[in-house]
């Protein structure tokens, strides 16, 4: 059975795709974690599973459809009461480009 | 005046109601008051809301019509479902003061059937633990021992109920967040079946694994709670269309021709063997009481921890991509551009323990490792589904232990994160499947409580509730109550 290995490098790879950011202590701790809980997963290898199909859902429905109709919630202040920062009646964020003043 | 919630049952407070001995805001005004008794040694709540609560109640008495067996009850809500204009935090830093702008679909139907919702009940962080220690807010204890973990991840909701603050609760149960702290709490948790209750307003961990369900102390309790919370609902797509029965129609107390099976995986390495004697003592109860009990074999239970590891962390990493700092709940400061505010939010609005899932799940997701990882825990999901599926050709439910062991020590197992995982594996293997589990307590090891886990065919929740009031109504274990029950 090979053992899958998680390297800290594949760990700083990982973490970038989930938008997260760790300093050194972290990574060595998240490295080693992740290497024992993959030891766990690891053990899956042992079963036959190549007729097997997988199970995704066990849900009993395909879809449910309705009509298309535009539905005005009324909702834009709620909305925009949650988001940490407003402007001129929208979400402000910073500037998607840096270097791009305010 | 005061209410002790030890000494009446959900049937009994409607009775009250109806008879005018009692009234919405007098319950709602005494549920508040035992929160405020005894929440400095249970630390339940995350918020409660008394203004909006006692509103209701008066609107309640007004109309004063107490059809419905819940209206004019108090209850608390698990911290993940969310509560219209009403803080909703998924026990997260990323969602403090994140006020929905909607209700979910259990609020929906409980506030229209005119229960009342008290307040926020404390939880793992987005559900992820088994002890409640990883929510952001505070340390939830256990009733019967504040020393001890109330589990989790509904742990808040379980101790709220166990502890006699309110007289039930809604908890959310992926892979054992209800069943298991109701064991560790010694009451009743049920998860239904997948599709039973309606997940809409429910925040997302993993949809094709997570459901809501009641924490109650009695079994007809739960049964009366989730015939008010079932049924079809056009906005989750999951959501089933089948009719939803009386949940508490076999309530008999005879289990007479019920046929039981009992997996001897379930009584395995890393179960407790004090745990182990006390649920085989409730096993030979039931059979004494007149089910046949045979043991059988689930032989891939073994592989439902690394499986469902993979599968709720995969769902999870997908669904938490929403909290980014842009549209509500924390963002970080001093961010350079668009992509430092997402990663600065998310580092520093999620815990350890959310990180090491969205790292799972993101690695299992990831290119090399879809086929290694994440679509082979599918193809053992199917196996597992199949383990069941044959023995329930034979066999109307599967018992054994909710747990491997009582609660444990506040602060003991958190630092490690494979052992909390393993404790799992009792419980997960239901979520896998959807099948409907209910664990009862079944008596107490050194002054801790043990679960009995009854887990039926799909939509059998009724057949469910048949074996766990015969067994409850036979030890009368409900009537225990902890050192905290004197505070009322």
């Amino acid at each position: 059975m090979a053992e899958t290995t998680i390297t800290r490098d594949e760990v700083a790879h990982v973490a970038g795709l989930a938008k997260l950011a760790f300093n050194d202590v972290e990574l060595d701790q998240f490295t080693t974690q992740l290497g024992d809980i993959l030891n766990i997963f690891d053990t899956l290898s042992e079963v036959e599973t190549s007729d097997v199909e997988p199970t995704y859902s066990v849900t009993e429905n395909v879809n449910h459809l309705r009509e298309d109709v535009a539905n005005n919630w009324n909702q834009k202040q709620d909305l925009l009461n949650n988001a940490p920062l407003e402007a001129a009646d929208l979400i402000k964020v910073p500037a998607i480009l840096n270097g791009e003043g305010e | 005046m005061t209410i002790n919630y030890f000494e009446h049952d959900l049937t009994s407070l409607h009775e009250q109601l109806v008879n005018k001995e009692v009234s919405a805001i007098d319950l709602t005004r005494a549920t508040l008051d035992n929160i405020s008794k005894t929440d400095d040694q249970l630390k339940a709540f995350i918020s409660t809301n008394a203004d909006d609560a006692l509103a209701q109640a008066q609107k309640i008495d007004e109309k004063a019509d107490f059809s419905n067996v819940v209206t004019g009850i108090p209850l608390a809500l698990k911290d993940n479902m969310a509560t219209k204009g009403i803080q909703t935090t998924g026990a997260s830093h990323i969602l403090e003061g994140f006020k929905p702008i909607y209700n979910a679909t259990v609020v929906e139907k409980l506030q229209n059937a005119g229960a009342i919702s008290v307040g926020k009940a404390n939880m793992d962080e987005f559900a992820m633990g088994g002890s409640t220690e990883t929510s952001y807010y505070k340390q939830t204890t256990n009733a019967w021992d504040h020393s001890k973990v109330p589990g989790g991840s509904s742990g808040g909701s379980a101790a709220a109920v166990a502890g006699g603050q309110v007289p039930f609760a809604l908890g959310s149960d992926t892979g054992g967040s209800i069943r298991q702290p109701a064991a560790f709490n010694g009451i009743v948790g049920l998860k239904p079946t997948y599709g039973r209750v309606s997940r809409w307003g429910l925040f997302a961990m993993a949809s094709s694994l997570d459901q809501i369900g009641p924490f109650t102390r009695t079994v007809k309790d739960n049964a009366v709670v989730l015939n008010a919370i079932s049924g079809f609902d056009q906005k989750d797509s999951t959501s089933s269309q089948r009719e939803v029965p009386d949940f508490t129609a076999k309530l008999s107390g005879d289990v007479k021709g019920l046929k039981i099976a009992v997996p001897k995986e379930y009584f395995g390495d890393g179960i407790d063997a004090k745990v182990a004697a006390r649920v085989k003592a409730a096993i030979a109860q039931l059979e004494a009481l007149g089910a046949t009990v045979d043991e059988v074999s689930l032989p891939h239970t073994k592989y439902g921890v690394a499986a469902y590891y993979i599968i709720m962390s995969s769902e999870a990493s997908s669904n938490l991509q929403r909290y980014d700092g842009v549209r509500y709940g924390f963002r970080a400061n001093d961010v350079k551009n668009l992509e430092d505010l997402y990663v600065k939010t998310r580092s520093e609005g999620f815990g350890d323990e959310v990180k090491r899932r969205i790292m799972l799940g993101t690695f299992s997701l990831s290119a090399g490792a879809y086929d290694a990882f994440f679509k082979k825990a599918a193809k053992i999901r199917t196996l597992l589904i199949e383990d069941f599926n044959k023995v329930f050709e034979n066999y109307d439910l599967i018992v054994g232990p909710t747990a491997p062991t009582p609660a444990y020590g506040l602060g003991e197992e958190i630092d490690d994160p494979t052992a909390m995982y393993l404790a799992d594996v009792l419980t997960i293997p239901v979520n896998l499947a959807g099948l409907p589990g209910l664990s009862v307590n079944a008596g107490f090891v050194d002054g801790l409580p043990v679960g009995l886990q009854i887990i039926g065919k799909p939509f059998d929740e009724q057949t469910v509730y048949q074996a766990g009031y015969a067994y409850e109504q036979a030890s009368r274990l409900f009537e225990q109550r902890p050192t905290i029950a004197k505070e009322y």
